[in-house]
Formats: structure tokens, C-alpha cells, sequence
């Protein structure tokens, strides 16, 4: 159906202005059919709108697209979609009260006699698929008992399903694990085999350089190059995508001290449901001074509640947390704060910020005891504005001032707001989740200089991350988390993102196979 | 303008002038429906804002109305939505009547003492939704319309079967027994505006100092911007929930206080009634804030006032009701059409001044 040697997407000077802001400039992309083409480039680089406007879900300003060599405008996604376009969004939207076939067929129900769905057609149109694709699972399970890996295989059908020659996916491995990942690009593979293509968005340079036929880089609203892997390395492709040389990662430059200031001993906590195993099981673990332990895990192995353990805001079945040598067992989480606990939530938007409140405000959250802060029990409200502006400028937040709310910020400067706030008390021992989630390159190593410029100074982190590059390189030591236990302890000097994975997938359990 | 606080709460005023404006004009269309002259209405109605005895009357008026709607905002602070005040103010009303009555104390003492125990009356009722929502999980709004029909049940019964006295002049009017003079509130005006006016703006004004210039305050908002938030530093919710709930039900005692210290100085049946409800909307249109509530609950004022007016002209005075319930309506939808365009403004412009910083 594609004319001879024609481009399966080309897009050429597109501009896309938004009030105030210029998303994209004279972008230019052109995809090979047959390809797995990756788009890279830091969070705000304008990855996400360029694919919003090859997707028709907004018109560009300037700039024309062509798909399979022919020149085309897209007024809405149905547009998009009858040209052969589909896309698999990063938050999958499937309903989980519904069977895979249902969700597949959901809004584009074939309809038999007297308007019934006629089930029976599709399901036999969707085993054909999914044999192609080479998964296989029975389409009347419920989507709710699937896992990550599996849902985004739904998403993927659904999208085929639709008639999709070309696909475009949104960071789909920010939530799957290595394995998951090679059977991910295992799939992908079959697709551009078959003389399908592929467009994949990612910040991700190692899966990017080792599975993508191509690799435009953009950079601050525009493509800035184009290259394969063969021509480009890892370093070579960060420094396309921020603009500059990187900083080094640099090592230690103190010891680690011999204190333990967090020591958490047989710790066990409930599951959620009456009845159900629980959801920590003896965990014992400790953080000298100066030290950074990372734990590694797939989300949903007990890293939230042993952090809410270790804040004393879950109820403990048994066990005992040490604070510096202090019993804080029992003692309300204010308390553990004031007593050099810090805690860089999991998600910033559901326990970091107040996203309606000035800058100023979410600054002094959880320190409003802090008699710098306050005068008496009134708020100190020009101490507290002072307060702000310097974790601005130390942690170099981009905000107009300090008096913006929240959420005008982008993900990134927010996060650098928790992560300053919670590091000017100066904590004995940070709890940090995911630090750097969803943040761009040049957040992100500034962020880790702060860790590592910590750690040097004394502080004790927990380290909790998804990103296993980042949990290689700053960790000290390494325990692993799987079901509600810590299955292992590695030296993150051996430790490979491959085998870390094999631990978090529970293939291995014992703790004593890993020394 | 450069403080951007200053601007949010300008577009904030401005999007519920916004939406008494709309009220007008659908209320007009309406009345034109019904074949009334709109502008003659509107004139008449307005027209009695020249006069004084119609001002003194707003005022009154507003007093429960401010009242009422601190009582709904504290919880609305705090993400706790009590419609549960006038069950609150109905269980304080006959607390304080018949409390107040059998104690004998000096003048100003015994005013005191009566605000008291109607803020320990309905602090008490309003803390039983605080501890169900607390220990049991159990959703304010349901617990507290519920509660609401219990308080109503519950003080007929107590005022029929233990409280209430024959009046001998007024045969057809059963009250409790009469507080004595010392525990009545003095007007400003007499018979026009009674001094709880003072009172009402007084709360408003502490209101506003506790919610947004103490610790105490900053932890409430913070657990109603975000409970996850405040959790997570240490805030406990449980707490806050039931401090706020006791609070909320604390101010909601005093709100039937104007009409029984101020007014008839004992309990009937229908005593300040409704006045728990109107708060709600008041709050509503007020945004929340003590400013808002007072301009806010001053326009309820000067409605319920003014369309006695209306009844001379042959216009019914309900127009000003229906007026009153599209306000509301207007409020809620404007806001929230407001809100979204202003947050996006203000995401635009931190993005803009952002990247000029950059390139210049």
C-alpha cells in the first residue's frame, strides 16, 4: 500500500507555538518503514507534542506531514488512525473490570444481528494477532489479574487491532523490568518484521542504542540530529540530547563512617486485606553514616511500606526502627523528622506537594516547627520566603519566584523543590524514593550531586529506584527486595542491571547464593 | 500587581461578582418569562439599598449567615464538607436555652457563659461525625445529614416532652422558659440590628488569622491541599480531622445565637431555622475566605431583606430565593471554568518568565 522507497513518516518544519511557549521548532523527522526509529531527548525537549501532532491530537502551527509519501493533515486522532497510526500511551488505559477482548474491542465493537457485539468474530481476529506478535494469552481473562509487561501487550493489540501500521509508544519501558524490557523489543522485532515501523520515545540511551534500527535526537523544541548506533555511544547521545559535556560521576570522597544511624531490626507489617501474608516480613537492614543503600525492587515488593514503617506512619506487626542508636518505635512521625529522618516521597504530586500552595509554603511543609521558620505559633512568613529562595538557588530551581504555586512548575523543578526541602534540614538519614523519577538529564545529575554531596558530608541514605543505573552508581551497598522480603545483598561494584533484574523477578530467592 | 497571591485572589473576586451577575441576568429572564418587568424589579429591589432600616436589616440578617459559613469553610479547609451545622446549631440552640435559663449569673458573664455552652453543645454533636469519620471510615457528608435528622428528631422530643412552657400571654407560642435579662445579647439598633453583628465580623477576623498566619492553620490547609502531603511530614490526619470537625461544629453553635440571645430569648420550634443550610452557600459564593463570607453573607442579607419590597410591586418575592439558588449554581459553575483558565495562565506565564530568564 506504500508507494516504492517512500518514507512510512515524514514530517518536515514543524512548529508548534502554545501561549508563550514554542514546543516545537522547524522539526524535521523521517522514518524509515521497517525500522524501530527512537525519538530521545530530555523531559521538555518536545518529544511528547511532536508525537501528540502526529497523532492529530493538535495541529501544527507550521510544517506539513506526509505518511507513506503522501502529504496529510490530521484534524483528530480518528484521523490518524484511519491513515494507520496508533499509539500506545505510557499510562495504559485499560479497565480493569473488563476481559482483554473486551478492552481491546472497547469503543470499535464489531456488531453482529440486531446490534449484538459479535465476540466470536473478534476473538477469532485477535488470536490471529496475537499469534503474530508471538504472545499468547487467553482474551477472556480479566485485564486486573495481568501484569505490566502483559497490559502493555494488551494496549499493543489494541492498537493492531485497529488496523496500525505504524506505531508510536511513549516511554513504554519506564515501567518494566529488564526482562520485561528484552520481551518488549522481543515483540517489537516481529512487528517491524512483519514491514511494520515503530517509533519509540525514550530518555532511556542504553535500550535505545541496543535495539533501535535509528535515533533522532531532540533538543529544547527541535531535532538536532539523527544517527543509528553504530555512529553514536552512550556518552556520545546524552551530550546530543543535553547540549553539553556531562558532568563525571564522581566517587567517593570520604569513608564510610562506622555509626549506624538507621538500623530497622525484624521489621513485619500487615498487608493491606485482613487475612492476606504480609506485607513485610522480618525485614533487618541498617545505613552507617555516610553510607547510600540502595534497594532494588519491582514496585509493589514492600518498598512503600517499609519506608511508611520506617516513618512510623503504618502500624508495625513486629520489629524495631533505630534512629542515630534511638528507639523511635512507636514514636509519632513527627517526631522521627525532627530527630534527622528525611523522606523524598514516592510520588511528588500525591505526598510530596501542595500543588495549589506557593513555593514558599511547600518549602516549609513538615518544618513548621522550625523555630527559623516561625515566630511563636504564628508562621514566619519573610523567614519562610528567604528559606525558599535559597533551596531555589541552591538546588537551582527555574521558577519566576518564590511565590508561584506549585504545579506551574515542570516535573522536574518540582521534584528539586522536595528534594531541596527535604535536604535543608540537614537530615542524618534521607529516605529516597525514586529521587530522580521523571526528571530530565540535567535534573537528574544535579540531583545526584546533592546525594553524593551529602553522603560525603555524612548523610545516610535508603536509596529506592526503579533505575538501575542509578542504584549501580551511587549505592554503596545494594539489597533487594522481593514479596515483602530482602532476598539479597549485592556489591554494587558486581552488580549488573541483568542481575539485579533476576532477583527482582524472584528467579533467585536465596540470600546466600548472591555472596 | 506583581504578588501573584494578590492576583488569584483578584480573579478569584472577580469570578464571583462574575457570577452574581449571571444570576441577574437569568433571574431577568425568568421574570420576563413570567411577564414581570424585570427593570422594574431590579430597581425596586436594588432601590432599597438607599435605605437605612433595609441596611440595618442586611446586617442583621448576615450575622447567622457569617456565622454559619465560617463553620462550613473551616471544614471546606481541611476537605471536610459538614452540611451537618444546622443540626449542630438546632442541638446548641436548645442547650444553651435551657442551660442558660437555670443558671443565674452578672450580665456579661452570663452572655459568656451561654456562648460557651453552645460551642461545647454543637462542638459535642459535630464531633460524633469526626469520630465516626475518624474510627470508622465513615464519609462526613453522609454522617452528618443523617446527623442532622437525629438532631432535629431528638430536640423536638426532648422540647415537647421536658422543656417547652405554656406561655400565658401567648397562649398559641410554646417556648422554653425565658432566659433571664442577663443573658440577652444587646442591639445596636434596637429591634433592627442585634450586636452578635459585631461577634459575627469578630470570628471572621479570627478565622482569618488562625487559617492563614498560624502553624495551626498551615497544617489544616496542607491536609486539605494534600493529605498524602501532610501525612507524609508528619501531620497526623486523624487529628486534624477531628479537630477541625469540632471546630466547625464549635462556630456552628453560636450561628442560632443571634436569634436566641439577641432576639427571643428562649427556644421555640423554627428558631433560626435553615440558617445551617444557607451557610453552606454562603461559604460557597465566598470562596471560603472571611472576606468573601462577609460580602457574600451581607448580598444573602440584603436578598432576604429587600424582597419584602418586591411584594408591594405585585412581583413575588421568591424571585429573590430563585436568585439566591442560581448564584450558587453560577458560583460553582464559574469557579471551576475560572480556575482551570487562571491555572493555566499561571502555568503559561511561569513559563514564559522561565525562558526569558534563560535567554536574556
Amino acid at each position: 500500500m506504500s508507494e516504492a522507497g517512500a518514507l512510512a513518516v515524514e514530517l518536515s518544519g514543524i512548529t508548534k507555538r502554545f501561549p508563550g511557549v514554542v514546543a516545537n521548532y522547524n522539526v524535521s523527522l523521517r522514518v524509515r518503514p521497517g525500522t524501530i526509529h527512537a525519538v530521545v531527548g530530555e523531559n521538555g525537549a518536545g518529544k511528547s507534542t511532536l508525537m501528540k501532532t502526529l497523532y492529530g491530537m493538535h495541529q501544527p502551527d507550521e510544517g506539513s506531514i506526509a505518511v507513506n509519501g503522501r502529504g496529510i493533515t490530521f484534524k483528530s486522532p480518528t484521523d490518524a488512525i484511519a491513515a494507520g497510526i496508533g499509539m500506545v500511551h505510557q499510562h495504559f488505559k485499560l479497565a480493569d473490570n473488563l476481559s482483554i477482548l473486551e478492552n481491546i474491542i472497547l469503543g470499535n465493537e464489531p456488531v453482529g444481528r440486531r446490534g449484538r457485539i459479535d465476540s466470536e468474530a473478534a476473538k477469532t481476529r485477535l488470536t490471529e494477532l496475537a499469534a503474530s506478535l508471538g504472545v499468547s494469552f487467553d482474551v477472556d481473562d480479566l485485564v486486573g489479574t495481568l501484569g505490566v509487561g502483559e497490559r502493555q501487550r494488551v494496549e499493543i493489540l489494541k492498537v493492531l487491532y485497529r488496523g496500525a501500521q505504524i506505531l508510536i509508544l511513549d516511554e513504554p519501558t519506564a515501567v518494566l523490568v529488564p526482562q520485561e524490557v528484552e520481551e518488549l523489543f522481543a515483540t517489537l522485532k516481529r512487528l517491524v518484521a512483519e514491514g511494520r515501523t515503530v517509533i519509540f520515545i525514550s530518555h532511556k540511551l542504553d535500550e535505545v542504542l541496543r535495539y533501535c534500527d535509528e535515533i533522532t535526537v531532540m533538543r529544547q523544541g527541535t531535532t538536532v540530529a539523527t544517527t543509528t548506533p553504530s555512529q553514536v555511544d552512550r556518552r556520545g547521545l546524552a551530550e546530543l540530547m543535553v547540549g553539553s559535556d556531562l558532568p563525571d560521576p564522581s566517587g567517593r570522597e570520604t569513608p564510610i563512617g562506622s555509626e549506624v544511624v538507621l538500623a530497622v531490626s525484624d521489621l513485619s507489617v500487615a498487608g493491606a486485606a485482613a487475612g492476606a501474608k504480609l506485607a513485610l516480613e522480618d525485614i533487618s537492614l541498617s545505613v552507617r553514616l555516610g553510607e547510600i543503600v540502595g534497594v532494588a525492587g519491582v514496585e509493589g515488593n514492600g518498598q512503600f511500606e517499609l519506608c511508611e514503617a520506617i516513618l512510623g506512619l503504618m502500624p508495625l506487626e513486629s520489629g524495631r526502627v533505630e534512629i542515630a542508636g534511638r528507639d523511635l518505635t512507636g514514636v509519632e512521625t513527627r517526631e522521627r523528622i525532627t530527630s534527622g529522618l528525611s523522606y523524598i516521597p514516592f510520588d511528588r504530586h500525591r505526598e510530596g506537594l501542595l500543588l495549589d500552595a506557593p513555593l514558599w509554603e511547600n518549602t516549609m511543609l513538615g518544618r513548621e516547627d522550625e523555630p527559623t521558620l516561625t515566630s511563636g505559633p504564628f508562621i514566619g512568613r519573610r523567614k519562610a520566603e528567604a528559606d525558599a529562595r535559597e533551596i531555589i538557588r541552591r538546588f537551582g530551581v527555574r521558577t519566576p519566584s518564590e511565590q508561584v504555586p506549585a504545579f506551574a512548575l515542570s516535573g522536574g523543578n518540582q521534584q528539586k523543590l522536595v528534594v531541596g526541602r527535604e535536604m535543608a534540614t540537614n537530615p542524618m538519614i534521607l529516605l529516597a524514593a525514586h529521587p530522580t523519577r521523571g526528571v530530565d538529564v540535567g535534573a537528574q545529575a544535579a540531583i545526584w550531586e546533592e546525594l553524593r554531596h551529602a553522603r560525603d558530608h555524612g548523610l545516610g541514605v535508603l536509596l529506592i529506584s526503579a533505575d538501575l543505573e542509578e542504584l549501580i552508581g551511587l549505592s554503596d551497598r545494594i539489597v533487594v527486595m522481593f514479596d515483602g522480603r530482602v532476598t539479597a545483598e549485592l556489591d554494587p561494584r558486581r552488580a549488573t542491571p541483568e542481575l539485579l533484574g533476576t532477583y527482582m523477578t524472584g528467579e533467585i530467592q536465596d540470600r546466600e547464593a548472591a555472596r | 500587581m506583581k504578588n501573584p497571591r494578590l492576583q488569584r485572589a483578584m480573579v478569584t473576586a472577580a469570578s464571583s461578582v462574575l457570577a452574581v451577575f449571571v444570576a441577574l441576568a437569568i433571574s431577568a429572564i425568568i421574570l420576563l418569562i413570567t411577564g414581570k418587568d424585570p427593570v422594574k424589579a431590579y430597581s425596586t429591589l436594588f432601590g432599597a439599598a438607599g435605605e437605612s432600616r433595609v441596611l440595618q436589616g442586611m446586617a442583621n440578617r448576615a450575622t447567622p449567615l457569617m456565622i454559619s459559613a465560617a463553620a462550613v469553610a473551616i471544614g471546606f479547609k481541611m476537605n471536610l464538607f459538614n452540611i451537618g451545622v444546622e443540626g449542630q446549631m438546632r442541638v446548641a440552640l436548645l442547650t444553651t436555652a435551657v442551660v442558660g435559663a437555670a443558671v443565674d449569673l452578672p450580665p456579661v458573664l452570663h452572655v459568656a457563659f451561654c456562648l460557651v455552652v453552645a460551642m461545647t453543645a454543637g462542638a459535642l454533636w459535630a464531633g460524633i461525625a469526626g469520630w465516626l469519620k475518624v474510627k470508622r471510615n465513615v464519609n462526613e457528608v453522609i454522617s452528618t445529614i443523617m446527623l442532622n435528622f437525629i438532631a432535629l428528631s431528638l430536640v423536638a422530643w426532648a422540647f415537647d416532652d421536658f422543656f417547652r412552657v405554656e406561655s400565658p400571654t401567648e397562649s398559641l407560642l410554646v417556648k422554653t422558659k425565658e432566659l433571664p435579662t442577663s443573658a440577652w445579647f444587646p442591639d445596636l439598633v434596637d429591634r433592627r440590628l442585634n450586636g452578635m453583628f459585631i461577634v459575627a465580623i469578630l470570628l471572621l477576623i479570627l478565622f482569618w488569622v488562625v487559617v492563614w498566619k498560624t502553624k495551626f492553620g498551615f497544617r489544616l490547609r496542607a491536609s486539605g491541599g494534600n493529605s498524602g502531603a501532610a501525612r507524609a511530614t508528619g501531620v497526623n490526619p486523624k487529628k486534624m480531622i477531628l479537630i477541625s470537625m469540632l471546630l466547625s461544629g464549635a462556630i456552628a453553635g453560636l450561628v442560632g445565637m443571634r436569634a436566641l440571645l439577641g432576639d427571643v430569648h428562649a427556644y421555640q420550634n423554627n428558631l433560626a431555622e435553615q440558617q445551617g443550610f444557607n451557610g453552606i452557600a454562603v461559604a460557597l459564593l465566598g470562596r471560603n475566605h472571611p472576606l468573601g463570607i462577609f460580602f457574600s453573607a451581607l448580598l444573602f442579607g440584603f436578598l432576604g431583606e429587600a424582597s419584602g419590597k418586591l411584594q408591594l410591586e405585585d412581583i413575588p418575592k421568591e424571585i429573590t430565593t430563585i436568585m439566591s439558588g442560581i448564584i450558587v449554581l453560577a458560583v460553582v459553575i464559574i469557579n471551576e471554568a475560572v480556575k482551570r483558565w487562571d491555572n493555566r495562565r499561571i502555568q503559561r506565564k511561569a513559563t514564559a518568565e522561565i525562558e526569558a530568564e534563560v535567554k536574556s
